[in-house]
């Protein structure tokens, strides 16, 4: 007590120094902003939140996905009717977190493939623009990590899920994406991008939003658990070595083909060459014994 | 005369006395250009240098010592690493597969290697000349085949009695009937309309491959693509046992596969007599290409066109798919699509035509 009594004391004297009341004054503001944080309704500052995330996905998109998509998202068309850019009301924020994510969005120009060429945004930029996209029309939000996660199934489960995707894959994807998940040539100069390493939430999104020219396989269509099984056979291909050598692709004849002709056959021309080759002539005359 | 001459790197020039018969010959009998005959012949070092000749021996022995070593190698990598399921890896690769590969590869090349250094460097390479010689067997010889081959006829009197020869050459003719009738039954019997009909009748509901679930029209959002099938082929009987098995299935499994797209409804150009076909856009075609019966589902929800992958032909689903590109020479059969009682889509009818690749009795339509 007399201790507290004495560093009253003490802190009373400089009651009247020139940075009292400023002390003062940071001491209010702390405690007021301290038990606003602590009781202030969670729920008030979340939609605050929302809103700014909209906002600042707004202004990321008129920067840098209007020109194609429309001031509001609703789609270019250019003057022959063709369509620069898609309206993106309704697609929801699994598309964008996929086109952006995976860098395939912001495209340099337009064209029939949108190569992935390196991600321009980061995570928070890029969930902003999903929630403004997301604020356009009722799509299909970003997936949760349950959705696809092979977390926590058991071996014989996973097999199974192995065995089931395998099939679903094989019935659906292996037309454009290769039996081996490899990719493919699609008309017009397009291609079906490999899908071997790609992250999970990725094939997930892609399958539910169809990017591109690719047909989606809404969860009416596949439900997420078949999905997932698909997911889990593209990580079994991509977990298998290859047994047999090299796999040269995994793009059928014509890679192959031009394997045999290239090197197959350059080195065996090699050889011939060798082979019939006119070595080396000596000018001595062989001293016969 | 004799009929061929060999000669060796110094060889005179072959002159006319080298070469055979000419009786038939009507070119001028001496050459107006003398024959230079060939070059002197050039020792290599290892024939006139003995280090060389020791050098080359040893690379060839190392040759054939390296190729011993790879076969040892590949007995002990048949007996080291696993074969089947045993994942042991060499750099990705199945480690059993590449060091067999690899091992008895060297082992092969490096015989061959050997073989040829070898030629090369250390077996002879004289220059020859080896003169070309008829084909035809000595005249004694023909005349003595001919005699023999007369006799034979002689003696076996086929000219002289007709009635054996023609009764033998009728039994032959008589036994070469039996082998058409036999080929051509075989052939049988017709297919009837196998051809012209699938398992697709009033009613049968249109299922997921694979799954077998039926679809509701509100699960299909516009840019879906199912690849579907016959409810038929997933339905089993009262004993449980599926209505299709083995050959049988996979026959109808590959004549009814369909794909059904959703498409927005104000983009599709219904055909004539084809306006109730379709459910709000959700149109159902036959996955069998009609140039030679590929299956095809490479689909472009953009825009609504359907690759085969195989020639390329492309066909257009919001437009009755019509062909817009390659060999095919007709549309995708479209199967007309309803709802059932209980909401689920099914099939209005069968195919109004054959699916798949052209044959020889369908007509052009």
């Amino acid at each position: 007590m007399r201790l507290l009594n004495r560093t009253a004391g003490r802190l009373s004297r400089h009651r009247r120094g020139p940075l009292a009341g400023l002390l003062v004054l940071l001491l209010g503001l702390l405690l007021t902003g301290g038990l606003y944080a602590a009781f202030s309704p969670a729920q008030a500052q979340q939609a605050q939140s929302d809103e700014e995330l909209v906002a600042q996905g707004r202004e990321l998109f008129l920067v840098s996905c209007s020109f194609c998509h429309g001031q509001n998202g609703e789609g270019v068309r250019t003057s022959g009717g063709n369509q620069l850019g898609p309206s993106l009301i309704g697609v929801g924020a699994a598309a964008v977190d996929f086109q952006v994510g995976t860098g395939r969005m912001p495209m340099a120009q337009p064209g029939q493939q949108a190569p992935d060429k390196g991600v321009v945004f980061d995570d928070e930029e890029t969930a902003a623009m999903a929630a403004y996209v997301a604020s356009l029309g009722p799509g299909p939000a970003v997936p949760d990590a349950s959705d696809y996660s092979l977390e926590g199934l058991s071996a014989g489960e996973r097999q199974e899920a192995i065995v089931r995707g395998g099939q679903i894959f094989l019935t659906n994807c292996t037309a454009c994406h290769n039996f081996t998940g490899a990719g493919g040539a699609m008309p017009r100069g397009g291609a079906a991008p490999t899908i071997l390493g790609v992250e999970e939430k990725y094939v997930y999104e892609a399958m539910l939003t169809g990017p591109q020219s690719m047909p989606n396989f809404s969860n009416g269509n596949l439900t997420p658990e078949e999905k997932r099984d698909v997911i889990a056979y593209l990580q079994s291909i991509d977990d298998t070595p290859a047994y047999g050598g090299f796999g040269m692709g995994g793009l059928g004849p014509v890679a192959e083909g031009m394997y045999a002709w290239l090197l197959g056959i350059g080195v065996l021309v090699g050889f011939a060459v060798w082979i019939a080759a006119h070595g080396a002539r000596s000018n001595k005359e062989k001293v016969e014994s | 005369m004799s009929s061929d001459q060999t000669g060796h790197g110094r060889a005179d020039a072959p002159g006319e006395g080298n070469l055979p018969e000419r009786a038939h010959d009507t070119t001028p009998v001496a050459d107006p250009i003398a024959d230079p005959g060939l070059p002197a012949h050039q020792w290599r070092p290892t024939d006139v240098d003995p280090r060389a000749e020791k050098r080359a021996e040893r690379q060839i022995v190392a040759m054939f010592g390296l190729s011993a070593v790879c076969t040892v190698l590949f007995v002990v990598s048949y007996f080291l690493f696993e074969i089947g399921e045993v994942t042991t890896t060499i750099g990705g690769l199945g480690a059993s597969t590449v060091t067999l590969g690899l091992s008895l590869a060297g082992a092969l090349l490096f015989i061959g290697i050997g073989i040829i250094q070898w030629a090369r460097k250390l077996m002879a390479d004289h220059e020859i000349v080896e003169m070309r010689h008829p084909g035809a067997s000595s005249d004694a010889d023909r005349a003595e085949i001919l005699a023999a081959l007369n006799t034979g006829l002689e003696e076996s009197g086929i000219a002289r009695r007709p009635l054996v020869r023609n009764s033998l050459l009728g039994a032959l003719g008589v036994l070469a009937l039996p082998v058409p009738v036999v080929l051509l039954r075989d052939l049988g019997p017709l297919p009837g309309d196998v051809l012209e009909k699938t398992i697709w009748e009033e009613g049968m509901r249109v299922v997921r491959d694979v799954t077998g679930t039926p679809i509701r029209p509100s699960e299909i959002q516009v840019g879906d693509l199912i690849n579907a099938e016959p409810a038929a082929l997933f339905e089993t009987d009262d004993e449980g046992e599926p209505l299709y098995e083995g050959v049988p299935l996979q026959v109808e499994k590959a004549k009814g596969a369909v794909i059904v797209v959703r498409i927005e409804p104000e983009e599709i150009t219904p055909g004539e007599g084809r306006e109730d076909w379709g459910i709000d856009g959700i149109l159902c075609y036959s996955k069998i290409c009609t140039h030679v019966g590929c299956p095809i589902s490479l689909y472009e929800r953009t825009t609504h066109h359907v690759l085969c992958p195989c020639h390329q032909s492309t066909f257009d689903l919001a437009d009755s798919a019509r062909v817009l590109f390659g060999p095919a020479a007709r549309p995708l059969p479209q199967l007309a699509l309803a709802v059932d009682s209980e909401g689920y889509l099914v099939a209005q009818a069968d195919f109004d035509e054959p699916v798949g690749a052209s044959y020889w009795e369908r007509d052009s339509r």
